[in-house]
């Protein structure tokens, strides 16, 4: 034990002897050290984001959309032609499928609402009181859609957190009546939400969800007051479309039966086959994807870290063998006055485990340092180049970098390896020589 | 009389070039406990062969090597390692010291490479450095110190483990002769304490002040006698220690 403490102590006096040189063998493993925690950091914290997002989608839901096919099927001399989901097509499904906990029927269409002169453009949202807790909707003030507003058809509304805002930017919206476009209907506003982050788009299934213009209804009252034909005026065109439902959303009483839930949903939707205007979306498949998605992400950026590392060890390898170049003559006298091959070994082994040490140290602290660096660099782009972070992905955009725990201990345990193995070849050369040939050398 | 060192019918050839050269043919001697011999040869002579197989850096081809009880010949390099460690004091002609090491340092060396190095024997060495004069210059490295102050840490550093020969080569040759009479008054102290020193040298000025004189000539002994001339060095070691402590004052 002595033995070794006193080598370490030599082996950083050596070090020492050339200060610039060894910071800068140190500076190699410090950033092969510190590239692992940070790809591992942010990856994980982009990976978090991006399964945060789809668990908010639920794991135990399954949704079923309607899907508008192009405009020259749906669309003859008489009009539009009906498309998408049926009521009764909802009915079934809640009568026959046991393992449904609840479903939502949902219609969506692109409104304007008014209040006085106030004017908002906004998605109108028919949907039953189950909605606001699928969707994690969290109310600021008064109440979600009941029941009761359901069954009587109530003339009631529900404002997102922007609406509310545009709407009424004086004047508190509970019990006002709001005026929605194109129909000669009043609503009275029944609640306000608090504002909720979008959900990102998943692959080309599931696009965006953007709640924040959202007005939200009972579905009996749109089916009564608005009906199935939904008429947009755009620039010079009228657009129609008659479509009963636009989604359905299925929650299940356990997430083991998603999957054969939505095995028996799509099979009951085979009628839509021919048009292909209905899509099942299970967010568990998403979140598995996304799962793996994270694996070979966490694989991709480990393979760039690991090269880092090993340039950093040919870096410790090329100066050990310099250093044992230039102190042969030492180990010729070290040898004279009785070390042993293995004595040789270690010092130089010990001097190279050394270097790889505390660049690995200083790399877990630059690691540590990740998350704030991110947040200022961040700060940096919203500071003085706005339009570069608006163009970033929302996923990218919101990432919170987590140092994984075990990330430490890898990334030590990977440098103290590197100092040995790169290490190991230039401390064998310097045992291999001969004492009395290298007492020779001046 | 207990035998510091035997050898018996030494040979050691070496291949250069395809070519067999016999270094050493057969060269047979003893060297007790207390004795002070010079070892000396024209180059060529195979006195370098010899010294690095007295020293236990080599193995020879043929005949045995006893230090104290051991035939060091037939000892694999780890054994012969801790030979070294244990029984050889070095002294060599260039110092050799390890420069990032300050002079206490250089001179534990060999006992850390014995596998103890306690408290006591940090005080050992402090001992010692005293003793070659240089009590003094505990924390200075060998950049920092004279030839002669160099050799003295060598000296003391060949003395930390008690070895059963001091094994000097050339020890005088890189210095001026005020500092090789130093040098060679520490040494005739040390074996007048009873240290047994084994010299390598050419120079005839430097033989004469040891006790016996083995000559070699193209790998055979030529003579080996008692020194009848012997000549005492001129500074004593007192006189030269006080020397080098005025030197620290004034310097």
């Amino acid at each position: 034990m002595g033995r070794w403490m006193h080598t370490i102590r030599m082996g950083c006096k050596s070090l020492t002897l050339h200060p610039m040189r060894s910071a800068l063998t140190i500076l190699g493993i410090f950033i092969g050290v510190a590239s692992v925690i940070w790809l591992l950091a942010i990856g994980e914290g982009i990976s978090r984001e991006a399964q945060r997002q789809i668990e908010q989608l639920g794991a135990d839901t399954i949704i079923v959309r309607s899907v508008k096919p192009p405009v020259e099927v749906t669309v003859d001399r008489r009009g539009p032609t009906p498309y998408g989901l049926k009521r009764a097509e909802y009915e079934r499904i809640v009568e026959t499928v046991p393992t449904i906990k609840s479903a939502i029927p949902i219609r969506e269409i692109r409104r304007q609402f008014r209040y006085r002169s106030r004017l908002v453009d906004g998605r109108l949202v028919g949907c039953t009181p189950e909605y606001a807790d699928v969707n994690k909707l969290v109310v600021a003030r008064g109440r979600f859609l009941e029941e009761t507003d359901i069954l009587k058809k109530q003339d009631v509304c529900v404002l997102a957190a922007r609406v509310a805002e545009r709407l009424f930017p004086l004047e508190d919206p509970i019990g006002k009546r709001i005026y929605i476009s194109e129909h000669t209907d009043f609503y009275q506003v029944v609640g306000v939400l608090e504002p909720r982050n979008p959900t990102a788009a998943i692959g080309g299934s599931l696009s965006a969800q953007d709640y924040s213009g959202d007005v939200y209804i009972p579905i009996s009252t749109m089916r009564q007051r608005i009906g199935d034909i939904v008429v947009t005026r755009g620039s010079g065109t009228f657009e129609g479309e008659i479509l009963e439902l636009n989604q359905i959303t299925l929650r299940v009483h356990e997430v083991k039966d998603v999957l054969a839930t939505a095995e028996l949903v799509q099979d009951m939707l085979r009628s839509h086959d021919k048009l292909n205007d209905v899509a099942v979306v299970v967010p568990l498949e998403l979140l598995e994807q996304a799962r793996t998605m994270r694996l070979m992400f966490m694989v991709f950026m480990g393979l760039i870290a690991a090269i880092s590392l090993v340039v950093g060890g040919i870096g410790i390898m090329n100066i050990m063998l310099a250093t044992v170049t230039e102190r042969t003559r030492e180990i010729g006298i070290r040898r004279a006055l009785g070390a042993r091959r293995s004595d040789i070994v270690r010092q130089f082994l010990v001097e190279t485990v050394a270097l790889s040490v505390l660049g690995g140290l200083g790399g877990i602290l630059a690691g540590y340092a990740c998350p704030y660096a991110v947040e200022l660099l961040r700060w940096l782009l919203e500071t003085y180049a706005p339009k570069t972070i608006e163009s970033l992905p929302v996923v990218v955009r919101n990432v919170k970098p987590t140092v994984l725990v075990w990330s430490i201990p890898l990334a030590f345990g990977i440098s103290v390896l590197i100092g040995v193995a790169f290490g190991l070849y230039p401390a064998v050369r310097a045992a291999r020589m001969d004492p009395i040939e290298a007492l020779r050398r001046q | 009389m207990t035998i510091a060192a035997r050898c018996v019918d030494l040979k050691k050839d070496y291949v250069l070039k395809g070519e067999t050269v016999h270094a050493l043919r057969g060269v047979s001697f003893e060297v007790p406990e207390g004795d002070y011999v010079a070892i000396m040869g024209p180059s060529g002579s195979g006195k370098s062969t010899l010294l690095n197989l007295l020293g236990c850096l080599d193995r020879p081809t043929a005949g045995a090597l006893f230090l104290g009880e051991d035939d060091v010949s037939t000892m694999t390099d780890d054994e012969l390692s801790w030979i070294r460690a244990t029984r050889i004091g070095f002294v060599f002609q260039s110092y050799n010291l390890i420069p990032q090491l300050t002079v206490v340092e250089n001179i534990e060396v060999p006992l850390y490479y014995q596998g103890r190095l306690r408290a006591s024997d940090r005080e050992r060495c402090r001992q010692l450095a005293a003793m070659v004069g240089l009590g003094d210059r505990l924390r200075h490295r060998p950049a920092q110190l004279s030839g002669g102050q160099q050799q003295r840490v060598a000296i003391a550093r060949s003395l930390v483990n008690d070895p059963f020969f001091i094994l000097a080569d050339e020890p005088t040759g890189n210095l001026d002769s005020q500092t090789t009479e130093e040098i060679l008054a520490l040494f005739e102290r040390l074996n007048d304490d009873g240290k047994t020193i084994i010299m390598v040298t050419h120079e005839d000025e430097v033989a004469r002040h040891t006790k016996r004189i083995i000559r070699l000539r193209d790998g055979m002994i030529q003579s080996d006698a008692p020194n009848t001339q012997r000549k005492h060095a001129g500074t004593s070691y007192w006189s030269m220690a006080g020397a080098a402590r005025e030197g620290v004052r004034h310097g």
